[in-house]
């Protein structure tokens, strides 16, 4: 007879792996990418392999030569930081800044906090703000010729070098623009200009219901952050489906808030958490300095995760019970 | 239909013995039974080397209130009494007898009649269940006497029968309840006397349709009882979680059900009082089902107290050559036998023998905090906070957020995508918890 195996219960599992989980996000991407190379071209495609490269170096070099730890690159989230990196840079950013923003991204947002989940940042948003403060320019510089949802757009920037984002247009400082200018159907299927992830509406919803189906995230974090963002939008004025489907907030309800390792763990933590995110990003929109805001949103709520897991703890099974019966 | 609400899983069924019938296996050459076959404390023995005894006589007494005596399960003699290991593998006092070469499991006991039955006083009959040596027979082995002795102040409503079996792999209690299920609700009805109950629900998860069929059909004969169908989630089978399933009830944290007005037995339990009071028989034998993707003849047997392990492989067919792992009891919650001489208790729901593919864990990788442990606790408790806890000996922090509520029934462990042992440590923290009591 062999030997028997002897362990602690349970001894069966239910098959699930972290690989599993983060290759998931990997396929619901597919359809945004899609996108954006379809609006972009094959510059959106060399930004996304560099991008997923840099990442997958750098993470495999500070596991070999710092960490002397086995390679970790098989789960799949260092790919995930890569792309997503990607989806949050213009098509046409240098090179070289798409490197910066990568090292920036594993190297300082991940592996300096322990890897994969100790950091506290969403590493694909810190390489992103990252750039987007060291190089504000190359960071909101978008390519030409991108057919845009807004009419007024492609007027205004004929003489620039660079088209604008519709985002531009509802920062205060523009005023308010006329509603007709805009094609929702364009906004929708990813016809207009931004960042390369975050133009196909569409896309990024196809990936969220498979998200959904496959179980990898619950409903409470894009939905709780996209009715808020929806409803602060109309509170102050604005139009709730240009706010939603204009910039980044799809791209962030669905792949990047929805970030296991810094998003909060109840179902309760997951709503305030996302109603956050949503009503920041709007204020920012509206009164901040920057057009867009749903990546600071992001990340000054990764910086409560930790507080809101300590207030919205589970309710422990006859717990309330218990205190009525003393 | 019905289930709990907070938490639970859905791990394959794996049911390969469901409708099979309950047969006997032959007698083994010795039988060796343990002393220590329930929670609490060792039975004492009170019987000698050299001795003959008969079926079903005391060999030994509860060894305290909360224990319960062992009886044996054969005519025959006691030739030793040594320790033998338990399937974990340590040892432990047990009485070693050899059944006598004819008539070894003629019992002479009369019947009680239905009217004696109907004299009995709720006093005799946990007096019965007391000297009949029947403890809990899901698998937690806690006396039933002390179960059944409802503690003053406290009134006993409802009698629920725990036939949810939601282990994956185990049908004894389905096979119980296919063919005995009126001796069952007899045995439910003691149980009412015995506690002051008026009402009796059978819950039972909806993937076992023989069984609700025939619980529905014993209920006619035997009001007042009903079958409460549940919806199929592990671990339905636990007492709060099968309290709340039927009667939407919350038995409050570190409290015992009774506060609730429920008393909560397996089937198999009612069937064994029945047995106690109806026959005068003590507990001496249970179905244990022996099953595992590669067992020839897996199914569910009557299996005497006592009886080697290796005798229940031998009737499923024989160890399988691929055998990594042997359970005793349901994959979830059973432990892992380390030995086949150990011997089959009151306790023994089955044992599952699993493929050497299928017994490793996984390699573990770090938590990235995904929630899923969280999210499939049947207690409302963080599992992914008491592994970091434990790994940093923080067991104040451990008892703060209340690990002690914690059944252990392994939801975290097995939804963890990262193969976190949650449950190992959990454990140790309560084992830490407990020693600095």
């Amino acid at each position: 007879m062999n030997k028997l195996t002897v362990s602690l219960s349970p001894h069966i599992h239910a098959g699930s792996s972290v690989a599993r989980c983060m290759w998931n996000v990997v396929i619901a991407m597919i359809p945004a990418l899609a996108v954006a190379i379809w609006t972009f071209g094959l510059p959106a495609l060399w930004v996304t392999l560099i991008s997923v490269a840099t990442c997958l170096l750098t993470e495999w070099a500070i596991t070999r030569f710092m960490l002397g730890r086995p390679c970790t690159l098989a789960n799949g989230s260092a790919l995930i930081t890569g792309l997503l990196l990607a989806f949050n840079l213009p098509s046409i950013l240098p090179w070289w800044m798409v490197v910066i923003g990568g090292v920036v991204a594993i190297g300082i947002a991940k592996m300096s906090f322990g890897g994969l989940g100790c950091n506290i940042w969403n590493p694909a948003i810190v390489g992103r703000v990252f750039l987007l403060i060291s190089f504000p320019a190359a960071m909101t510089t978008w390519p030409t010729g991108v057919e845009s949802a807004y009419d007024g757009a492609t007027g205004a920037s004929a003489h620039a070098s660079t088209g604008a984002t519709l985002l531009t247009h509802l920062n205060s400082a523009h005023g308010t623009p006329a509603l007709s200018d805009y094609n929702f159907l364009d906004m929708a299927i990813g016809h207009m200009n931004g960042s390369l992830g975050e133009v196909g509406g569409i896309a990024i919803l196809i990936g969220l219901v498979y998200l959904l189906l496959t179980k990898t995230i619950t409903w409470h974090i894009p939905v709780s952050m996209l009715a808020s963002a929806a409803l602060f939008s109309w509170a102050f004025g604005g139009n709730p489906l240009l706010d939603l489907f204009a910039g980044g907030l799809l791209l962030g309800a669905v792949f990047m808030a929805t970030d296991y390792v810094t998003s909060p763990m109840t179902p309760k933590g997951q709503l305030i958490y996302g109603f956050m995110i949503g009503f920041i990003t709007i204020i920012i929109r509206r009164y901040g300095a920057y057009p867009e805001g749903v990546s600071f949103a992001i990340l000054l709520m990764n910086s409560f995760t930790p507080l809101i897991n300590r207030y919205c703890r589970p309710a422990i099974f006859g717990e309330k019970e218990r205190r009525a019966m003393a | 239909m019905k289930t709990f609400r907070k938490g639970g899983i859905h791990p394959p069924e794996d049911k390969l013995t469901a409708g099979k019938p309950i047969v006997g296996i032959p007698l083994p050459a010795e039988l060796r039974v343990m002393l220590s076959q329930c929670i609490g404390a060792p039975s004492k023995a009170v019987v000698k080397v050299g001795d003959h005894v008969s079926a079903g006589q005391m060999i030994a007494e509860a060894g305290g209130f909360v224990s319960a005596p062992v009886h044996s399960p054969v005519n025959g003699t006691v030739k030793k009494i040594e320790p033998t290991r338990t399937p974990q593998g340590i040892w432990q006092d047990s009485i070693v007898i050899i059944p006598d070469e004819e008539n070894a499991t003629a019992f002479t006991d009369t019947p009680r009649s239905e009217d004696e039955v109907m004299a009995l006083t709720p006093e005799e009959i946990i007096a019965i269940v007391g000297d009949a040596g029947i403890v809990g027979l899901g698998g937690a082995t806690f006396p039933t006497r002390v179960k059944l002795s409802v503690p003053k102040g406290k009134t006993a409503t409802t009698v629920l029968l725990n036939g949810a079996e939601c282990e994956p792999y185990l049908t004894c209690d389905d096979a119980l309840m296919r063919v005995e299920a009126d001796k069952i609700l007899k045995g439910a009805h003691l149980i009412m006397k015995a506690t002051g109950a008026r009402e009796l629900i059978v819950g039972i998860e909806e993937n076992k349709p023989e069984a609700i069929a025939a619980m529905r059909e014993a209920c006619k004969s035997n009001a007042p009882a009903r079958v409460e169908v549940l919806k199929k989630k592990y671990p339905q089978g636990g007492e709060k979680q099968l309290i709340y399933a039927i009667t939407g009830k919350t038995v409050p944290a570190g409290a015992l059900p009774i506060e609730t007005g429920c008393i909560v037995d397996n089937v198999a339990t009612a069937y064994a009082v029945y047995d106690a009071v109806y026959n005068r028989r003590n507990l001496t034998e249970r179905i244990v089902t022996v099953t595992g993707p590669s067992l020839s003849n897996p199914g569910n047997f009557m299996v005497k107290n006592g009886t080697p392990l290796s005798a229940l492989i031998e009737a499923a067919g024989g160890l399988p050559e691929d055998t990594g792992k042997i359970i005793a009891g349901g994959p979830m919650m059973g432990r892992a036998v380390s030995s086949l001489e150990s011997t089959a208790t009151k306790g023994l729901s089955g044992l599952v023998v699993l493929p050497e593919r299928e017994s490793h864990r996984e390699k573990e990788g770090p938590c990235i905090r995904c929630a899923r442990c969280v999210s499939v606790c049947p207690m409302g408790l963080e599992p992914y906070l008491f592994m970091l806890q434990a790994e940093n000996q923080v067991w104040d922090g451990m008892a703060e957020h209340g690990v002690m509520n914690c059944i252990e029934c392994g939801s975290c462990s097995y939804t963890c995508p990262s193969c976190r042992p949650l449950l190992d440590f959990i454990k140790l923290g309560k084992q830490e918890l407990r020693k600095k009591k």
